[in-house]
């Protein structure tokens, strides 16, 4: 495990990180939150944090925007480090919180003026941002409407807004579509893949594990205030769900066909018509078995990788 | 003198935008709550003009008992109740202030921004303070103009700026001490129990200044105003000084944890052994000798922690050892001022004797090693117990007064034709020798009982702060100020008396 930290820290001093954690770690009265957290994100990346609650995926994000004070470790958002410099990193960071976390009593034109000229825009440049976003998200009609009378989803977006408003070069994002209906949770992920073209780097804290497969370059799974598995989606199934599942489905019975693909696959399972079978190199190996079939006549009706989804990993993983 | 940077202007002018900003924001967002609004404008319109209509009528009810007087003061105390009202009421601003914002998760985004915790805390206040004060004005404006038409009443110009300058300080501390009421709890609920330990002073202090406003000197309410504006900057540093976005988003239930506190503390009392730079930590401590560990212990208390402890409390020291000297000045003030007849300090005939009889004063000890040593003890620890409810100031008041009535007496026995030095030698260097530094560094570590509410050390809670502050008081009280005391208590006994004797007596 050291070995494979080691290798992590290396890679993020390498790579050009936007966002880089070194053995973060925080913890309260006694009590670790986060343990020794390695990971970086380049720009243009979106990582998402999965967890059981109070797994420390807040604290983590509260630590990258300069609001918690790591016990160790090194944290550097856009190449400041947040214990040194956290006002730099909070002109940097465009936080979502868990909660929209709205003044009700106020328009959308004040809150939003309010927050940039916190973060630095002036007023026209403030003001042009805004619209443009509210018009992104599809709430124009927020810009002069109090808050209060906002709906659920409206609320979400208009804090999704706010946490973008001076375009922030890390975005924290902590449960961006909840609350949200379906077309709208659609815009906004459409709207954070778009940013991964402006090379901001993301980070999404989410328990919808459909959302974070969609959005996320790669997945960190943390439980305990430790990252338990990173990487790539694919890498996450391939690693801890073994060999990709293949479906092979038959114009006619199966009676004989296991024997003759037995010594190319191993067959998982089988049915009337079809046969399931795992193999860890499927280029080579699909090609060869198609070509067996073809040979002994027998006919192939689809061939089909098994869908496994991140749900499967994130339970498994958690559960070990 | 340090010229002024473009760069540190252009610093300021972005942090005192940033402030007002924020100070804009919540002005506004408060005037949008009716729940705050309504009551404010009751009591800046209606009950001053009440007021007004009232203080007519008792004027004249007064008047036909022959007692004008009374009535002209009650003008005075009502314009200060005007004034204090709409503050008191306006307190669930500031307590809101926080904890409020916490509640409601929209403090999260605005601790994301590149507000400072001075900024954030200053423009909180700021903003807290704006409506009462406006209200409390108003409804002084209100109150007067009232009286101007119904009785044709105008205060005295001096009367007038006590009343606002009274009515701004009372206001300040108040609002100041809501806010960091609202900065260290974690729910509404708890901000406005705790209130109370506001309001009621503050009402008691109010009772105070109408009892002095009625017996019409007014030169004891400047002085308060002047208390009251430095109570206020001490309470706005401390709320920021103790100000912890951390603490304030990670705290979720306030709950007092004995058992962690006492493990907490306990870890404060310990130290290292040290002697003479032998191993004595951890294992190979362990393996030495019993009566080495026995040594290591006592030097490292002796060599090592309460000398560090008296390093760390230089800043308290240096404040006592001020407070002392002031005192020394406000004896011979007194002295000069208030001259005892020659007849009453007649030391020719003074005996050992004469020291024993003080007990004939009730209140006074009895001149025994034990008696004098149980006094002192006694006075040090309430004076620590004071500290911890009026900032340290009440433990270096404490020892001022006996270090004046020394310096009293002192010049007024220059004043009879006794050499002060050699009355000052005789009565209080034998044993103030050791009584003064061990009073001193008591006071001094008192001080810091106090003050850690003010300002804890760096990295720490105000709770872990204060439990250092008092492990330290309680090593050293034991350890030095205890032993120093006893040597002096009968240094004071057996040797004080024959030294004035001899110095003095026939």
């Amino acid at each position: 495990m050291k070995d494979k930290e080691s290798v992590v820290v290396l890679q993020s001093v390498v790579l050009v990180a936007m966002i880089k954690l070194v053995g973060l770690t925080k913890q309260f009265d006694g009590f670790t939150a986060v343990d020794r957290v390695t990971l970086s994100v380049a720009p243009g990346e979106v990582l998402a944090l999965l967890g059981p609650n109070g797994a420390g995926k807040t604290t983590t994000v509260r630590m990258l925007a300069a609001i918690l004070r790591p016990t160790a470790g090194r944290v550097f958002v856009a190449g400041y480090s947040v214990t040194e410099h956290p006002r730099e990193v909070r002109r940097r960071i465009g936080l979502l919180t868990e909660r929209p976390g709205l003044y009700l009593r106020m328009r959308g034109e004040e809150y939003l003026d309010f927050f940039g000229c916190l973060m630095g825009l002036d007023a026209d440049q403030c003001e042009r941002r805004a619209k443009e976003l509210l018009a992104r998200f599809g709430i124009a009609k927020a810009w002069d409407q109090r808050m209060g009378t906002y709906s659920k989803g409206m609320r979400q977006k208009m804090a999704l807004v706010r946490a973008m408003l001076h375009d922030p070069s890390v975005l924290l994002l902590d449960e961006p579509t909840s609350a949200m209906d379906p077309h709208s949770a659609k815009l906004v992920r459409d709207i954070v893949c778009s940013l991964r073209h402006h090379l901001r780097a993301i980070i999404i804290c989410t328990h919808n594990l459909a959302e974070a497969e969609a959005l996320a370059d790669r997945i960190a799974i943390i439980r305990r205030g430790r990252i338990i598995a990173l990487g790539t989606p694919a890498e996450l199934k391939a690693r801890l769900l073994g060999p990709p599942l293949i479906e092979l489905r038959l114009s006619h019975s199966t009676d004989g066909v296991v024997k003759l693909v037995s010594d190319l696959v191993k067959v998982e399972a089988q049915g009337e018509d079809w046969l399931r079978y795992s193999t860890a190199n499927p280029r080579e190996t699909n090609p060869l078995l198609l070509q067996t079939l073809a040979a002994h006549g027998v006919g192939v009706v689809t061939l089909s990788e098994v869908p496994r989804s991140l749900e499967d990993v994130y339970l498994r993983v958690v559960e070990e | 003198m340090v010229a002024v940077t473009e760069h540190e202007r252009a610093a300021t002018g972005e942090s005192l935008r940033l402030v007002l900003t924020l100070v804009k924001r919540e002005v506004r967002d408060t005037l949008r709550d009716w729940r705050i609004v309504v009551p404010i404008i009751i009591l800046t319109l209606f009950f001053p003009a009440l007021m007004s209509f009232v203080a007519n009528m008792a004027l004249g009810w007064v008047a036909r008992y022959g007692g004008p007087i009374i009535g002209e003061q009650m003008l005075s105390f009502l314009l200060m109740v005007v004034g204090f009202f709409p503050i008191s009421v306006s307190l669930a601003i500031a307590l809101e202030t926080f904890v409020g914002e916490k509640e409601r998760s929209s403090l999260e985004p605005l601790l994301a921004t590149p507000l400072t915790d001075t900024q954030l805390y200053l423009g909180k206040t700021l903003a807290a303070m704006l409506p009462p004060l406006s209200a409390a004005y108003l409804g002084i404006i209100v109150y007067l103009v009232g009286l101007y038409f119904v009785k044709g009443w105008t205060p005295p110009p001096a009367l007038l700026l006590l009343v606002v300058l009274l009515t701004t300080v009372e206001g300040l501390v108040m609002i100041s001490s809501a806010v960091v009421v609202s900065s260290q709890t974690t729910s509404v609920r708890a901000a406005n129990l705790l209130a109370s330990f506001i309001i009621i002073p503050a009402a008691l202090l109010i009772q105070g200044e109408a009892v002095i406003m009625f017996w019409a000197d007014y030169s004891v309410l400047w002085w308060i105003v002047l208390f009251l504006a430095v109570v206020d900057i001490i309470l706005v540093r401390m709320g920021i000084r103790i100000f912890n976005r951390e603490e304030l988003l990670g705290r979720e239930i306030d709950r007092l944890d004995a058992a962690s506190l006492w493990r907490k503390f306990c870890g404060y009392l310990r130290w290292e052994r040290w002697f003479f730079g032998l191993d004595l930590q951890g294992e190979s401590g362990e393996r030495m000798p019993a009566w080495l560990r026995w040594l290591g212990t006592i030097g490292g208390l002796y060599g090592r922690d309460v000398p560090a402890i008296l390093r760390r409390s230089w800043l308290a020291l240096a404040v006592v050892v001020i407070g002392l000297l002031y005192s020394v000045c406000i004896g011979y003030a007194l002295a000069a001022r208030y001259q005892l007849p020659p007849e009453m300090l007649q030391l020719e005939h003074i005996s050992a004797e004469a020291f024993t009889e003080f007990p004939a004063v009730d209140w006074l000890p009895a001149f025994t090693v034990w008696g004098v040593l149980a006094n002192n003890v006694r006075s040090l620890l309430l004076a620590a117990l004071l500290a911890v409810f009026s900032f340290g100031t009440l433990a270096v008041a404490l020892l001022m007064v006996p270090l004046a009535i020394v310096f009293f007496f002192v010049t007024q026995a220059a004043y009879v034709g006794y050499s002060p030095a050699l009355f000052f030698a005789a009565f209080v260097l034998p044993h103030g020798l050791l009584e003064l530094p061990a009073a001193t560094i008591a006071t001094a570590l008192a001080v810091r009982l106090g003050a850690a509410f003010t300002s804890p050390p760096r990295g720490m809670t105000v709770s872990d702060g204060w439990l250092w502050a008092l492990a330290d008081f309680v090593k050293v009280f034991v350890a030095l100020v205890v032993p120093l005391l006893a040597l002096a208590a009968a240094v004071e006994v057996h040797v004080t008396p024959y030294v004035v004797v001899w110095a003095f007596g026939g």
